[in-house]
């Protein structure tokens, strides 16, 4: 503990910047760091290693290997190069491996070096082939730039979102810049390239010469520039071995230093504490076998590498790693600074130190405390030990820290608790995330500004779905954000296995799933499909409406078939639907005839047009009719579209060789035409009636006539005219016509039917006249109807026929028709005794 | 009046438990909601509630969510964020989740299921509610009710006890079966080892028989049905039953004691007993006269209430009497009915047609006319070429072009079909059966095969003795058997099929109607040993109709019953009727 300041190195009178190991890497690299081209992620990401790049010594014919190994060094991926050459590689915001290439086609990878997409940088970029390329991180995303061998700069702000801006020439540029690198100002990136002792600022405007303020003379050329994480401060080193810090914006100077190191250092990383700090800048320069930190102090910090090291720029420090080693180099922050400073009396040191007396049973601990409390100061005491215990990256000095403020919030009224829990909970995950295995060393401050959404996303990229969970549920996440969406992916991964068989797979997902709220099984049975497993994402979604509907439960074989039947295909359906092109799919479904009505009810429902297209490919010409039918009077509303989609309909029935719906499909066409006519000139509604409203209608209306013509016109059988005239003309009780009607010539329905209906309308007067010309055989009934049993019952004896007998004698009622009811009887006794 | 059971008929299981199940459920899911403060319709139009939360009850159709999308659009647009929650009863379908994602609201609501799937509308009547299945299975082809059917079979059987027989048949009622023995099978245990309570299960598709359901009804509670639409077990008596100017809602059940007594009997009888009934009432009146101050008080407090109640009850029945009389009694009427019984016997086919022509050309009713079309296509096993094309013609003459879908779809169920020259059927046959043979899973499907399916109508009626040989008159006061049903014309097919079975407990001996059924692989039996099984028990019979029953079958089944010593329990995915299911198969403009 006494020397644990051991490794502090003061820069300037306040300031120290301590330099430690974070891994001791495994990864057994076979060649030198130098020949490889190289790209770590910030935020202790992946580091990615593409060996053998393209050199001239080299033969051609070897492959070269691109590796991707975590922070600490563990392999993620390995795969053969086989695409052209690479000028750079560089990791996306999202954890992606950009590697760009001399033609300017950028290829996307993920983390375990599963190819994702590629898009090129346009054909200038193909024409003039890319010189150098430096991918870059916005606001907005991921950003590449190309320096092109026309000396032209192409650059993108989003990979995401490709968006190709040619920047405008360098007057006067003949050969490569000697360095460049680009700027972010304004949400706008520029590019900052130096020509000999020139500097020129491109926008997407102009290109401008700019000048360092105090930029000290004699300068001929600029060798390594750096721009802060946050793109606010620029370093700048010539050729004199000056180097000159300053904003980005080159309109102020911070400090100077001259090294008097004139050979072009290999590396130079400017960065600025993020918290706000007395001391905010510094800038590393290594070269091959020195490691320089610079700031605003008359001396340096040298460190000597005994390796190849590579410098990874993040937020409040710099990564460095070789082939052995992994360490972080940043500034000790304030609150360790204060603890640990050698003689601190700081009220956080005076803290610590009272806690290991009190471990110590020593009475010392007591004057500690009073000392610190004496001066009112424990509260600051107890928050310092907690800051800088985020800061520490031993646990032990985190335990031990955490101790001492626990150990003074004991003594303290009031002290809100959450800073200290909060902080515990957050070295649990950042200490568990650092784990070895895991190999994301955040620091503190960087956990901060990634947020554990993000780190929860980065491991799920890593495919650490269970510590994800754990730490969703130590930090209590609600479910959707966190563990439901961890599954998810999960899930989504795991359909994804090809060696597993489907339904390992679908019961895994299932018991890992469950009933877990806000996962949306749709989308794994989406990805499933995605792979090429339709049976899989059947299985899925099957597993998930099983469990769903009576708890979770083991699947079996038979249920599947039939559940399946009934729920599993529609998703399938919907899948595929969004999958296939429109032609592949109905084939698909063809042979799927359960699939096929399922989809057709939907259809139905949800997407005609599709419906149509269904029955197009199939040659359905029947339902294809039936569509339009549909259509004619559901979708239509003008007459004319009726009438076409009435015939579409009928040329479908033909070709179905249903020449009777199509003939009727023809005279609905002519009826509605008809019918439009008959509105324009009589007024009135006709439209949508059927024929025989129709011509009832227009019976009502007095034009017998066009009745008559329209009965002719289309072939009306003379029984239903007959039954139509009668009807409406008793409805108008127009008994003139009816009778006029009744005499046109003789009535193919009898007339019956007359007496029926005058004496619905309750004219007996009416039906008297007709009941006399009603023939001999249903002549008792109209009797019967119009009310006179007496001379029914004569008929009926007449007729000598029983059925008609007692059907008389069955209207026979009470004292009125005893005289008739007595004859029928009588008359009856006589024809039993013939 | 009404008959009594035999004095050994078993017990009818307690089916208050299902509504009791239901209820806590609800409550449950509505609670998670928090205060539900007005219950709305789910209707096309915007729900006028300021309310935070809204809650939609429905059934998983299409529809539906396409109006809780409109809602929620509409909110969104008007932005107000609302929280919503969809209960799907009694399942969700994926496809209207589906509806919601395209809709872009998925990520608004939230869902949650209702399994209550069994209403018991009487004691021994339990209801899916699901009208929609018979449209749904019997016409597009869609089995996913299949799953709800088995699972309420899962649910029965939890609560009470294994079915040590089954019997079914039908395709769909071989899923069913199939699909819910999968799901003991994986619950096993549950239910093992625990007494059955009933005895046997029957399972029928109403496309076994169609004809019964399309006969006019002529039991009490049938005719009811025909003329009033008895929904969810309760009708709405209009004004002109209840003599007042008000409409009223009755439930129709077992526990009206007048209604318990004539629901099953035919209608030429229910006049007589009503009232006889109205006289014994006015008895029990008058007994009022001549009681003494202590008799009175008694009857006031004891018997007056009841009497009252069913003084009610007799008036509303009168009054519904009544007016079916106006409505049926004419000589309309009569005239359907006896061509009706023409058809199913088989003869005067040519008179028949022509009064369905006449029903046609008079444009009595649509639904009507074409309910007497089918039932004449499915008597004579499809109409010849020349009636089929003259019917429809005049059909669509009278009652508009759209009904030319209608018969698209009457034909695709094998409702209303073409005779087909032998030769051909046979060829169509062969196809069909060679595409079943050859794909899998055409086997699971092809509802579709209805097309070449003969209905044989005929030939069963011959060989299950359905027509009924009367001499004399029939005494419909003193029915002997189930045709009395249909004025003992006609025993119902379905239920015929039933007694046989039951009385063989197989389908031993019945191979040629199943096979004249087109059933021969739909038809199963499962007997398992159990000697648990009380004799009580094997004689309660619970009898699933898919697709729809009558209450015409049910009165048939509840005086096998009574004559066998049975007790029947129903369960139906919907109480039908020839009405409903013609306007399922109907195309109407929107």
């Amino acid at each position: 503990m006494d020397c644990y300041t051991a490794n502090w190195n003061p820069l300037g009178d306040s300031a120290f910047y301590r330099k430690y190991e974070l891994y001791s890497m495994d990864w057994d690299l076979k060649e030198e760091l130098r020949d490889c081209l190289v790209a770590a992620a910030p935020y202790g990401g992946p580091i990615a290693l593409l060996r053998n790049p393209w050199r001239k010594e080299k033969a051609a014919s070897v492959r070269p290997v691109l590796d991707i190994y975590s922070a600490s060094g563990m392999p993620l991926a390995s795969l053969l190069w086989k695409s052209g050459p690479v000028v750079s590689l560089g990791w996306s915001a999202e954890e992606e491996l950009l590697c760009v290439q001399e033609d300017g086609a950028v290829l996307v990878y993920g983390l375990h070096g599963d190819f994702r997409r590629h898009f090129s940088m346009g054909n200038e970029v193909l024409q003039n082939r890319v010189l150098d390329a430096r991918i870059f991180h916005t606001e907005f995303g991921s950003g590449v730039a190309i320096l092109t061998g026309a000396h032209r700069f192409t650059l993108s702000a989003n990979v995401g979102d490709l968006k190709l801006r040619r920047m405008p020439e360098v007057p006067g540029l003949q050969s490569a810049p000697s360095c460049w690198t680009v700027l972010c100002q304004d949400r706008v990136a520029h590019i900052l390239l130096a020509v000999g002792p020139d500097l020129y600022l491109l926008d997407h405007a102009a290109c401008s010469a700019v000048t360092p303020p105090g930029l000290a003379p004699g300068v001929s050329s600029f060798l390594q520039m750096a721009v802060s994480f946050t793109y606010r401060h620029l370093a700048l080193f010539t050729d004199t071995g000056y180097i000159w810090m300053g904003t980005a914006s080159l309109k102020e100077k911070l400090c100077e230093f001259n090294c008097n190191i004139r050979a072009p250092p290999k590396q130079m990383v400017c960065w600025c504490v993020y918290a706000a700090h007395s001391k905010e800048r510094a800038v590393v320069v290594a070269w091959e076998r020195r490691l320089m930190v610079v700031g605003d102090a008359p001396e340096s910090i040298q460190f000597v590498l005994d390796e190849d090291s590579y410098l990874v720029p993040e937020l409040d420090g710099v990564r460095i790693f070789s082939r052995s080693t992994h360490e972080f180099l940043h500034e000790v922050p304030a609150a360790s600074e204060e603890i640990f400073k050698i003689a601190s009396m700081a009220p956080g040191a005076l803290l610590l130190e009272a806690q290991k007396e009190y471990e110590k049973e020593s009475q010392k601990a007591d004057e500690y405390l009073r000392e610190i409390q004496e001066l009112g100061q424990l509260t600051q005491a107890v928050q310092q030990c907690i800051e800088a215990a985020g800061h520490e990256h031993q646990p032990d000095m985190q335990k031990s820290l955490l101790r001492a403020a626990s150990f003074g919030k004991c003594f303290l009224d009031r002290f809100p608790p959450d800073s200290f829990v909060h902080m515990c909970q957050d070295l649990r995950v950042l200490n568990a995330v650092r784990d070895y295995h895991i190999g994301i060393p955040l620091t503190y401050s960087q956990y901060k500004q990634l947020t554990i959404q993000v780190l929860l996303d980065r491991l799920v990229l890593r495919r650490l779905y269970p510590l994800a969970i754990q730490i969703c549920e130590y930090l209590r996440l609600p479910e959707v954000q966190g563990v439901s969406r961890i599954l998810a992916h999960w899930a989504c991964y795991k359909v994804q296995q090809k060696d597993v068989s489907d339904e390992d797979v679908a019961r895994a997902i299932n018991q890992k799933l469950g009933d877990t709220p806000g996962v949306s099984y749709s989308d794994i049975a989406a990805r499933a499909y995605g792979c090429g497993r339709t049976e899989l994402a059947i299985k899925v979604w099957v597993c998930w409406s099983m469990s769903h509907a009576q708890g979770s439960r083991p699947l079996r074989a038979g249920t599947l078939i039939w559940v399946r039947a009934r729920l599993g295909v529609f998703t399938v359906l919907l899948h595929l639907k969004n999958e296939l092109n429109r032609g592949d799919f109905f084939m698909t479904l063809r042979n799927q005839p359960m699939a096929l009505s399922l989809y057709r009810q939907f259809c139905k429902h949800q997407e005609l047009e599709t419906l149509k297209d269904l029955y197009n490919q199939d040659d359905n010409h029947q339902e294809l009719g039936s569509f339009h039918i549909r259509a004619s009077y559901a979708a239509e509303e003008r007459i004319e579209g009726r009438v076409a989609a009435l015939q579409t309909a009928a040329d479908a029935f033909y070709k179905a060789k249903n020449e009777f719906a199509a003939k009727a499909t023809e005279d609905q066409m002519r009826l509605l035409r008809l019918q439009r006519r008959l509105e324009d000139e009589l007024g009135g509604q006709f439209l949508d009636l059927s024929l025989h409203d129709t011509v009832t209608t227009l019976i009502l209306g007095g034009h017998n006539k066009r009745a008559e013509q329209l009965a002719r016109d289309f072939r009306i059988p003379d029984k239903r005219l007959w039954w139509l005239k009668l009807t409406a003309l008793a409805d108008l009780e127009d008994w003139e016509e009816l009778e006029k009607f009744s005499k046109s010539k003789k009535s193919p329905i009898g007339y019956l039917p007359f007496v029926e209906i005058c004496m619905k309308q309750h004219n007996k007067y009416e039906a008297k006249k007709y009941a006399s010309r009603v023939g001999p055989e249903q002549k008792v009934k109209a009797l019967l109807l119009v009310g006179d049993v007496a001379q029914a019952a004569d008929v009926a004896i007449e007729h000598r026929n029983e059925a008609e007998l007692s059907l008389v004698l069955s209207h026979c009622t009470g004292a009125t028709d005893g005289a008739t009811a007595d004859k029928i009887q009588r008359a009856r006794a006589q024809a039993q005794k013939k | 009046m009404a008959f009594p059971h035999r004095p050994d008929a078993p017990e009818l299981p307690d089916f208050s438990m299902l509504k009791r199940l239901a209820r806590d459920q609800l409550i449950y899911l509505l609670e998670q909601q928090h205060e539900v403060d007005k219950l709305y319709k789910v209707e096309n139009k915007p729900a006028l509630s300021s309310s935070e939360q809204l809650c939609f009850l429905v059934r998983p159709r299409i529809k539906n969510m396409r109006y809780i999308a409109s809602l929620v659009n509409a909110d969104k647009l008007a932005g107000r964020t609302r929280k919503y929650k969809v209960i799907f009863s009694p399942q969700k379908f994926y496809a209207c989740e589906m509806v919601l994602e395209e809709e872009g609201i998925y990520g608004d609501v939230s869902c949650d299921e209702w399994a209550f799937s069994l209403l018991p509308l009487d004691v021994d009547l339990l209801s899916m509610e699901l009208p929609e299945f018979f449209r749904d299975y019997f016409l597009e082809g869609d089995q996913r009710w299949i799953n709800t059917v088995a699972q309420a079979l899962h649910l029965l059987s939890t609560l009470y006890g294994p079915f040590p027989n089954c019997y079914g048949i039908g395709r769909c009622a071989k899923m069913a079966y199939e699909l819910w023995r999968n799901l003991e099978e994986e619950e096993d245990g549950e239910t093992k080892g625990r007494r059955p309570e009933i005895g046997h299960i029957f399972l029928l598709d109403r496309d076994v028989d169609f004809v019964t359901a399309l006969c006019s009804q002529v039991v009490y509670e049938g005719l009811v049905d025909d003329t009033f639409r008895i929904k969810c077990g309760s009708v709405d008596f209009g004004p002109e039953v209840t003599s007042s100017d008000k409409s009223l809602k009755v439930l129709l059940n077992a526990d009206d004691k007048v209604f318990n007594e004539i629901r099953n009997e035919h209608f030429s009888n229910v006049f007589g007993f009503l009232s006889q009934k109205a006289r014994n009432l006015q008895a029990q009146y008058d007994r009022r006269r001549g009681m003494d101050i202590k008799q009175m008080k008694n009857f006031v407090s004891q018997e007056l209430k009841g009497l009252k109640q069913e003084h009610r009850l007799l008036s509303l029945h009168i009054g519904a009497c009544e007016s079916i009389m106006k409505k049926k009694t004419k000589q309309d009427f009569q005239e359907l009915i006896k061509t009706e019984h023409a058809l199913l016997e088989g003869f005067n086919i040519r008179e028949s047609t022509s009064y369905i022509e006449e029903h046609i050309d008079r444009q009595v009713s649509p639904i009507e006319s074409l309910r007497l079309m089918c039932l004449l296509s499915i008597t004579e096993n499809g109409l010849i070429p020349k009636d089929y094309r003259s019917l429809k013609t005049q059909y669509l003459q009278s009652y508009g072009p759209e009904h030319l879908l209608t018969f698209s779809n009457l034909r695709r169920a094998g409702l209303l079909t073409e005779q087909a020259p032998g030769d051909t059927l046979t060829a169509v046959e062969s196809k069909v059966s060679k595409l079943v043979t050859d794909k899998a899973a055409g086997k699971i499907t092809d509802a579709f095969s209805s097309l070449a399916k003969r209905s044989n109508f005929r030939a069963i009626s011959k060989k299950l003795n359905l027509i009924p040989r009367v001499d004399g008159e029939y005494d419909l006061k003193v029915p002997r058997d189930m045709a009395y049903v249909f004025s003992g014309a006609y025993v119902p097919l379905s239920c015929r099929i039933i007694e046989q079975v039951l009385e063989r407990r197989s389908w031993q001996g019945l191979d040629e109607v199943v096979r004249l059924l087109n059933c021969s692989d739909f038809a199963f039996t499962d007997m398992t040993k159990e000697d648990k099984a009380s004799s009580e028990s094997l004689r309660l019979i619970l009898v699933v109709f898919l697709g729809g029953c009558t209450f015409s079958e049910i009165s048939a089944l509840r005086f096998l019953g009574r004559e066998k010593g049975y007790r029947f329990i129903f369960l139906t995915t919907a109480v039908t009727n020839s009405a409903r299911l013609m306007e399922a198969m109907s195309e109407v403009k929107a």
